[in-house]
């Protein structure tokens, strides 16, 4: 069916036509219909990144098109290493990632367990679970925003609930020890099911028989988990703690919607940093090498990190 | 079939003209660029006598106030056609005038016999003119606007209230007349049961996005002896900025701020302080006086329940208030400039500006509001009055936008998440400013 069709593509084209194309090797042939894509990646993100860099070492503004546009070297950079509030907006960046990711990953995995268990209904539940991850962050965000209010949100009634402390003084988006805790709360929220999926497929990967030659081996549940589903889950779970770690990273949405990086600066990640300097106060030169220098640690530590999860698949 | 290919011909004709006489028709159409807020509902109404006179359309490009500057600046940066006249903010007009985005206006206004004379002079130097205090003038005064107070002057006037605010203060419960009167009312509120319901004293501006904690702290600092820098020698800011007097201003935000706010106002600008004083949470409430008008109309909390102060004063008697408001200017890139200029020349009538203010609308002209009857002519009209008479601006530098985002950082940190001292943060907001202006080959 398919060699028919293919030939009455051939026959449709037109001779001067199909002599070029019969013209073309295998290798060109590819070229060409990949040609396109490689265009679209140059235009948006290689030609970009190139500028960037170039913009890096400039004192260039995008908001005074009309200034002369001089060449700073490395300041930008200096200045950028040597600025306390980048050093915190980083540091904080980390304590966001670091918590996500370790809570993401001990409350995916376990939950990717249980469903693994195959109990009644577990395909509802697997169902349900997933919702989260299937809304979109604004709305996420505006929703999270009203259940934290603490005179009508619902959170600050359930902890008050519990505890006991009044609902107005569960501030979680205005205090500033809660705050960075309040990001993190939702964005484990939403992101869990995506981890939990990744460790289910790593769970659903391992062979049945491997258990069975446990069993016969009279292996507890406890040894079988330790030697055999946590191994062989692991390239799984990296790969999920790699993706949300990027993802993690550059966090934008969640921070901006729910505390605008405040209260202060207490929870300014590294992406509100860049978007202040670079689309409020315009120092396009500035951004552009903090930008780079972004790319280059993200780009550095998945690298590592890649290199960890290809020797822990070898083994 | 030859008549119905004629028909058809002839309908195809008759809606390719039609097609192209409505694209001529809208070819004149101007659009105006503008936050969304109520005010901007009004000049719809207004600009409706416009097109009737003129034929002109008019089109309004209306942005949330939180987007407002990024998406203007955005598109004057970028030479955008989308916008023919625009309403920026006063603070704009030195980056807009010096790079070339609006529209120089002093040969207009000479050949139109506009003058600068006729508007509030607050108003001229605000929203018109770059350098400031030099008549050069980049946009026409469109909307007055500057930071006062409303205040619930039923539960003011609750005798068992004002009973006992009178013996633990020593005072009559009113509209207060300095800063130490207006914390010690909005104590006295600060968790009260009024009708059943807990209540908070005030509502301030806080928010970290925009612009909202600059605008309120230093709608406070101003009064305690805030300058901006040294009045014989520009830019210098060290001992003026982070002056004693300027440190007990910011403490004192601070203190209003965990004292006597309602829960979780740490973001909290334009519009969620009219939300705090329409669901009745606060007794008093900061905020720019465009908001006045739908406060004055609303069923809950307006008619005789609301009241207006001005910006008290500081301890040593000095009494400013922060100004809004913004200027109409006609964009540069436009293709539309004459016609745009014919707006302006309209929107400057004296019955126009007269229409604008019992539309909403706060008129600049001095026809306007130096007319005998506009005192009365709304609840509100004397405290604008009072309050534009006493007016300061933020920086109007074209590196107001840095300026502005180091302010919000300071103040921010200090007075809602609490790290550091007041003088602290004005060190810190001097530092910043002085690299700002390195950076800028102005120090």
């Amino acid at each position: 069916m398919l060699n028919r069709t293919a030939e009455n593509v051939a026959r449709a084209t037109p001779e001067p036509l199909a002599r070029k194309v019969r013209g073309i090797s295998d290798k060109g042939l590819a070229w060409l219909f990949i040609s396109p894509t490689i265009l679209l990646l140059l235009a948006i993100n290689i030609f970009p990144l190139f500028w960037a860099i170039y913009l890096s070492f400039t004192n260039y503004r995008a908001n005074r098109p009309n200034e002369v546009v001089k060449n700073l070297g490395f300041a930008n950079y200096q200045r950028i290493l040597g600025d306390k509030d980048i050093w915190i907006a980083m540091q904080t960046t980390a304590h966001f990632v670091f918590w996500t990711i370790l809570l993401q990953t001990l409350i995916g995995f376990t939950l990717a367990w249980l469903i693994d268990r195959k109990f009644r209904g577990h395909a509802f539940w697997t169902t349900l679970i997933l919702v989260p991850m299937m809304l979109s962050p604004a709305v996420v965000g505006n929703f999270w925003r009203f259940l934290y209010e603490p005179q009508i949100g619902l959170f600050a009634y359930a902890i008050s609930f519990v505890t006991g402390i009044p609902p107005t003084n569960i501030q979680m988006l205005s205090n500033v020890s809660l705050a960075p805790w309040s990001i993190i709360i939702v964005d484990t929220w939403m992101w869990t099911p995506y981890v939990m999926l990744i460790c289910l497929a790593g769970l659903r990967s391992i062979p049945e028989y491997i258990y069975e030659a446990a069993e016969v081996d009279r292996a507890s549940n406890w040894r079988q988990f330790w030697s055999i589903t946590l191994p062989m889950a692991l390239p799984f779970i990296m790969l999920a703690v790699l993706f949300r770690g990027i993802e993690n990273f550059k966090m934008f949405d969640m921070v901006n919607l729910l505390t605008g990086g405040g209260p202060g600066s207490t929870t300014e990640v590294a992406s509100i940093t860049l978007k202040r300097q670079a689309f409020e106060s315009w120092r396009t030169g500035y951004s552009s090498a903090f930008a780079i220098i972004l790319f280059v640690a993200v780009f550095g530590l998945a690298n590592i990190y890649v290199k960890a999860l290809n020797k822990v698949k070898q083994r | 079939m030859k008549s119905s290919l004629k028909l058809a011909l002839g309908l195809t004709s008759a809606i390719t003209a039609s097609t192209a006489v409505s694209n001529v028709a809208h070819a004149e159409d101007l659009t105006l660029c503008w936050a969304a807020w109520d005010p901007a509902n009004a000049l719809v109404e207004l600009s409706k006598d416009f097109t009737k006179e003129t034929g002109i359309g008019m089109k309004f490009e209306f942005v949330p106030w939180t987007n407002y500057a990024d998406r203007f600046l955005n598109e004057l940066n970028s030479h955008g056609k989308l916008c023919d006249l625009i309403i920026g903010d006063s603070q704009w007009i030195g980056g807009a005038a010096e790079n070339g985005h609006y529209v120089k206006l002093n040969d207009f206004f000479d050949k139109e016999k506009i003058s600068m004379d006729d508007f509030v002079p607050a108003t001229v130097v605000g929203y018109s003119e770059w350098p400031k205090n030099t008549p050069n003038y980049w946009a026409l005064p469109a909307m007055g606007d500057v930071v006062g107070w409303t205040y619930r002057k039923d539960w003011f006037s609750k005798p068992e209230l004002q009973k006992e605010f009178k013996e633990k203060y020593g005072w009559d419960l009113g509209p207060p007349t300095t800063f130490d009167q207006l914390k010690q009312i909005a104590e006295f509120f600060q968790k009260r049961q009024i009708d059943g319901k807990t209540v908070y004293g005030a509502s301030i501006y806080t928010e970290r996005g925009s612009e909202g904690i600059t605008m309120g702290a230093m709608d406070v600092l101003y009064s305690y002896g805030f300058q901006y820098e040294n009045p014989k020698k520009p830019y210098e800011m060290e001992g003026f900025v982070n002056s004693d007097k300027s440190v007990k201003g910011l403490e004192f935000y601070k203190a209003l701020y965990d004292c006597c706010t309602p829960p979780g106002a740490s973001n909290s600008y334009m519009g969620e302080g009219v939300d705090a004083f329409k669901s009745g949470q606060v007794a008093m409430h900061m905020n720019f006086a465009f908001t006045w008008p739908g406060l004055q109309k609303d069923e809950n909390v307006g008619g005789d329940k609301i009241g207006y102060f001005v910006n008290p004063k500081g301890p040593d008697g000095d009494q400013f208030a922060q100004l809004g408001g913004q200027g109409i200017s006609v964009v540069s890139y436009s293709d539309k400039q004459e016609s745009a200029l014919k707006y302006i020349k309209w929107f400057a009538n004296k019955d126009v500006q007269a229409k604008w203010w019992s539309l909403g609308g706060y008129s600049c002209l001095n026809a306007v509001v130096k007319d005998p009857k506009f005192p009365a002519s709304q609840p509100y009209a004397q405290t604008f009055l009072d309050s534009m008479a006493i007016v300061k601006d933020f920086w109007a530098e074209p590196s107001y936008a840095p300026l502005l985002q180091a302010s919000q950082k300071r103040f921010h940190d200090y007075v809602v998440a609490g790290q550091g001292s007041a003088k602290d943060a004005l060190d810190g907001l001097v530092k910043d400013w002085t690299q700002v202006f390195q950076d800028d080959g102005k120090m």
